[in-house]
């Protein structure tokens, strides 16, 4: 009966904007709600995710058929296709904004956007955002980034088209290619309202987390998934703006005529007025936090499946001090990381030195977190819903891009391999995919929780294994490539003799990215379809300890209907020895728990010691708890 | 109300079932008469380039899929009213599928490994090449291990402790000795891999002059979308260049006041001595590009305003590496590996590793930079001085002919 009650009161909610004072426009659209902040963000993410997909395809047909034509290309593109066939620049411009929605609109501001905004109020106990009205305007700024950019594919000259790092002078000199024209105007005017909205994001999570927490949730009683929004939103907030430093930089040199990023250029034989700058200036400012930003990318995924493998495995993730400290120590080092970029790029070769000792040294943090997540898994209870079969595929490209990661880490061999295929396969493993199963575990986990209802189990199965098998056909075989010499952002292998026998692998894996964009469609469907359609959630679907499922399903503003509950453990006693239910929720005081506590649990609180010993002596029966 | 359900949803998958089998067989049965009377004459060329049909496949897959998962559906809602277990346990599903993927990856790494680890790039034919093979390799052994070992861990566990309702979990919180070991044991590895390549690294980018064995320079400059080759000449010493200079007839802009520069010499391809060190001087006319060398692992890019050095040693002929990898069309390549801009896919320039003699031979041909137009333009009326047509004893025609201008001129 409960069930339909909720129901009836859910489909109330929607159906009549009008209760609460709240307008169409005040609750959907400039909604100061942390929950629809969220949503917003998930669905703008989800949206340019199929776009920069659908690009991505795009330019895969170009590379498995180069010689062929494709009429229905003419059809979209018009004479970026002419003849049915993508043309070179327009191929650039392909890469160039695929790689831009996927690194910064999807899996920056789709991940943490998401995630930060609805769990951060609702796992620490906090009624909402410290400044909504921030947290509002981050949105609206996030929002205003994607249709620039993508406005820029409406322009004559085509959109920026000098690769994601859009190094000068390629970049700024606009006779260099034709996306250096407005289409990288465009980009740079979206990258510095993206900054800002990222920026109005983390300081809204950090000055959160750190002055809003309930009652009892005391830093050290934090699930992992804020740990892990809280140490992006401090590395967000340190690097993103020296890129605006640099953008800025960038767009006085492109449209003011000043020398930062250039200097000693001849086009053809028109030489240049400018000098005195420097083209690695921009490297270096651009990777100061390009670093730090594939850690943005990866860190709220690996907390999102820090959650999930624990919540699924019915077990206290391992190791939850090594957790903390793997990602403080990922945070700090990030920072001091950025040069092994730029090994090969006329950096000072002692430079490269130092670089890789710091590079090779972010592997220790990452190698723990890998195998806690094992020891996590030994000995557990596995339920394999749909989120947890995405935080394990996390895992398992974790583990396979990253360890490419310590070939290209090692200056002496990035010499061979950068800028081959082979960084192109490293990188969408470790931080696209993995990022990516860590976004999606996060919306299979914490759909009910955004929706009230749950998405279909049996469509997430499908969903999974698609993408699973797909993603490492897709880039396995890339690493190969790279191995044999042949550069990324190629646009034909058919000039060179030794790549024509790629040709086939380029065809094997183009199918498989489309077998890949396909599987997607399963989510899509039902992630729309179980909005509105999806079996209503019950209360705590995952049966899981942290607070965010004490809070009612039909979403309130200030999320607790009365006092905000107070926390009293921390969020990981699943299968406690000597309690009836495999998990404890954070709310459930240890006096309620007499018959499962552990000494350790009272972090020597002398008091709490003698009356749990107390106890233990009057109930002898339960004294033997493994 | 279950039982209600039940019968809805089983009415109307049934149905499903029976339209679609019903739609199908009809499909057919037109199809087959279709391809009874025109069997031979039917091309499907049109039919596989028209976005419909792929677009009706897909569909036609979908259908597919929500028929099983309705059957899935029907099976479940019958075992549930019958009043027994759970239909399908997708927990003892996913773990098996857990454990194919772990054997059928597997053999899949293995596959790639062996099929396509036969088709990359030869062994290193540079002597600093080597030692990145080496490291390259232990690198590979190394992380081969980890990836093997910690997947079979990984799917392993998600096989053996799928979900049951019988057991409870281990409840296991931390092990600081366990931390501390797998803290530690990769810190030890990485610090062996990172001094390896620093040390690799140091003597790949610092090294020593030998007096006695001076380095060929050769000076690659690149431009959209191709590479222009500087030869020092019979000093050794290629000249100073100024953008400033550079005109249609002196694209490089070469400052030809410098002596140095008036005896440089131009090349179609990169021909190098064996065995003797090479120092690249590289440049870039406009935006940066990269020059990537793969055969002699060689990559630096080409900046703008910078010039960067790259030394190496060539240690197999062209001639040697096309027996040593069976392929009489084999050549040694140098192109662009940073985006650069439309024509960045074709870069390419032809590198040869010859004898000394031969490219003794080869080097005597090329022409210098230095034209007439060029000694217009810079006001030199005189051409080389005669020291180098004198050094140079296999003077070719273009010396003979400087030579004479020099006398005309005079």
């Amino acid at each position: 009966m409960s069930t339909i009650a909720l129901h009836d009161e859910h489909n109330h909610d929607h159906a009549d904007h009008g209760h609460h004072k709240e307008t169409l426009i005040s609750k959907y659209i400039f909604s100061m709600d942390h929950k629809m902040i969220a949503k917003q963000f998930l669905i703008t993410g989800i949206i340019m995710a199929v776009i920069a997909m659908g690009l991505s395809i795009l330019f895969r047909i170009q590379l498995a058929w180069p010689d062929k034509t494709f009429p229905f290309l003419e059809t979209f593109l018009g004479k970026w296709a002419e003849g049915g066939r993508i043309k070179a620049d327009f191929y650039l411009a392909l890469v160039t904004i695929h790689g831009t929605i996927m690194v910064f609109f999807v899996l920056t501001a789709g991940l943490s956007g998401t995630f930060s905004n609805l769990l951060i109020p609702l796992q620490i106990g906090a009624r909402d955002m410290a400044s909504p009205f921030l947290n509002m305007l981050s949105y609206w700024f996030f929002f205003m980034a994607c249709v620039i950019m993508m406005s820029s594919f409406f322009i004559q000259t085509g959109p920026a088209s000098g690769g994601w790092t859009v190094y000068p002078p390629l970049s700024v000199v606009a006779k260099a290619m034709p996306g250096s024209g407005m289409g990288m105007t465009l980009w740079l005017v979206s990258m510095v309202l993206f900054v800002a909205s990222s920026l109005m994001g983390g300081i809204n999570y950090v000055s959160t987390i750190l002055n809003m927490r309930t009652k009892g949730m005391d830093l050290w009683k934090m699930p992992l998934t804020i740990w892990a929004f809280f140490l992006t939103a401090i590395l967000g907030i340190l690097s993103f703006p020296v890129l605006v430093a640099g953008v800025v930089l960038m767009v006085f040199d492109r449209s003011f005529g000043t020398s930062f990023y250039l200097s000693d250029i001849v086009m053809g034989t028109d030489i240049l007025p400018n000098e005195g700058g420097s083209p690695i200036l921009w490297q270096h400012l651009f990777w100061f936090l390009g670093h730090p930003e594939v850690y943005i990318v990866i860190m709220p995924a690996l907390g999102i499946s820090s959650e999930v493998i624990s919540v699924n495995s019915r077990k206290p993730i391992f190791g939850y001090h090594a957790m903390v400290y793997s990602l403080i120590g990922i945070t700090v080092l990030s920072f001091i990381v950025w040069g092994h970029h730029m090994f090969v790029t006329g950096m000072n070769p002692l430079l490269g030195g130092v670089f890789m000792i710091t590079t090779l040294i972010i592997a220790v943090p990452s190698a723990v977190k890998t195998f806690n997540y094992l020891a996590t898994l030994w000995r557990g209870n596995i339920r394999f819903t749909p989120a947890m079969l995405f935080a394990i595929g996390l895992v398992s490209f974790f583990i396979s891009g990253g360890l490419t990661g310590i070939f290209l880490g090692n200056a002496s061999l990035d010499i061979n391999l950068h800028d081959t295929y082979f960084v192109v396969a490293h990188f969408h493993l470790v931080m696209g995919s993995a990022a990516i199963f860590g976004m999606l575990a996060g919306v299979y986990h914490w759909f009910p929780k955004m929706f009230g209802r749950m998405m279909n189990a049996k469509l997430g199965y499908l969903h999974f294994w698609l993408t699973f098998i797909a993603a490492y056909l897709v880039f396995f075989p890339l690493h190969f490539l790279g191995l044999d010499g042949v550069p990324r952002r190629y646009y034909a292998f058919t000039e060179f003799e030794f790549m024509k026998k790629w040709l086939t692998v380029n065809v094997f894996v183009t199918w498989a990215a489309i077998m890949a964009a396909l599987a997607q469609v399963a989510f899509l469907f039902n992630f729309f379809y179980s909005i509105f359609k999806g079996k209503v959630s019950p209360q705590n679907p995952w049966e899981s300890n942290t607070l965010e499922w004490t809070a009612p399903v039909e979403h309130l503003h200030g999320n607790w209907p009365g006092e905000i509950p107070t926390v009293y453990r921390w969020p990981y006693d699943y299968s406690k020895p000597g309690h009836d239910a495999d998990f404890i929720p954070q709310t459930v005081p240890f006096s309620q728990t007499m018959s499962s506590n552990l000494p350790h649990d009272f972090e020597g609180n002398a008091e709490a010691e003698k009356i749990q010993q107390d106890w233990e002596l009057a109930n002898p029966v339960t004294e033997n708890k493994g | 109300m279950s039982l209600r359900k039940f019968i809805t949803n089983k009415t109307t998958a049934a149905l499903a079932v029976l339209i679609t089998a019903f739609a199908n067989t009809s499909v057919f049965a037109q199809d087959a008469a279709a391809g009874a009377a025109a069997a031979p004459k039917v091309d499907m060329g049109e039919v596989y380039k028209s976005v419909i049909f792929y677009i009706l496949v897909f569909l036609a897959a979908c259908l597919f899929i929500a028929i099983i998962g309705k059957a899935i559906r029907v099976y479940e809602l019958s075992r549930e009213a019958q009043g027994k277990a759970v239909g399908i346990n997708w927990n003892r599903i996913h773990a098996s599928l857990f454990a194919l993927f772990l054997v059928v990856g597997l053999y899949g790494v293995y596959w790639e490994y062996t099929v396509h680890g036969a088709m990359l790039l030869p062994d290193a034919a540079s002597e600093h090449g080597k030692k990145i093979d080496e490291m390259f390799n232990l690198t590979l052994i190394i992380t081969t291990i980890v990836f093997v070992v910690t997947h079979i861990l990984l799917f392993g566990f998600s096989y053996i402790y799928k979900y049951s309702a019988k057991r409870k979990a281990y409840y296991y919180p931390h092990n600081n000795t366990i931390e501390k070991i797998w803290t530690i044991v990769p810190a030890l590895v990485l610090t062996v891999l990172v001094l390896m390549g620093f040390l690799t690294w140091r003597s790949i980018f610092f090294k020593v002059e030998d007096p006695k064995n001076k380095p060929l320079q050769i000076e690659v400059t690149s431009e959209q979308f191709k590479w222009s080759i500087r030869y020092p000449g019979a000093d050794g010493v290629v000249g100073n260049k100024n953008y400033k200079l550079t005109t249609a007839t002196n694209p490089l802009g070469i400052d030809f006041k410098d002596l140095n520069s008036r005896d440089d010499e131009m090349a179609d391809e990169m021909v190098i001595p064996v065995g003797k060190p090479v120092k690249l001087i590289l440049t870039s006319k406009d935006v940066i590009h990269s020059f990537y060398m793969p055969h002699f692992r060689v990559q630096l890019n080409t900046v703008p305003g910078m010039r960067v050095y790259f030394e190496f040693t060539p240690t197999k002929t062209t001639a040697e590496m096309q027996q040593e990898t069976n392929d009489p069309n084999f050549k040694y390549l140098f192109y662009c590996a940073k985006i650069c801009g439309s024509g960045h896919y074709n870069m390419q320039k032809v590198v040869r590793v010859v004898s000394e003699a031969e490219y003794k031979t080869w080097i005597a041909e090329q022409k210098t930079y230095l034209n007439d137009d060029l000694r217009k333009q810079f006001n030199l009326p005189v051409a080389p001085a005669p020291a180098k047509a004198a050094a140079d004893s296999t003077a070719t025609d273009t010396a003979a002919v400087k030579t004479n201008q020099m006398a005309l001129n005079k």
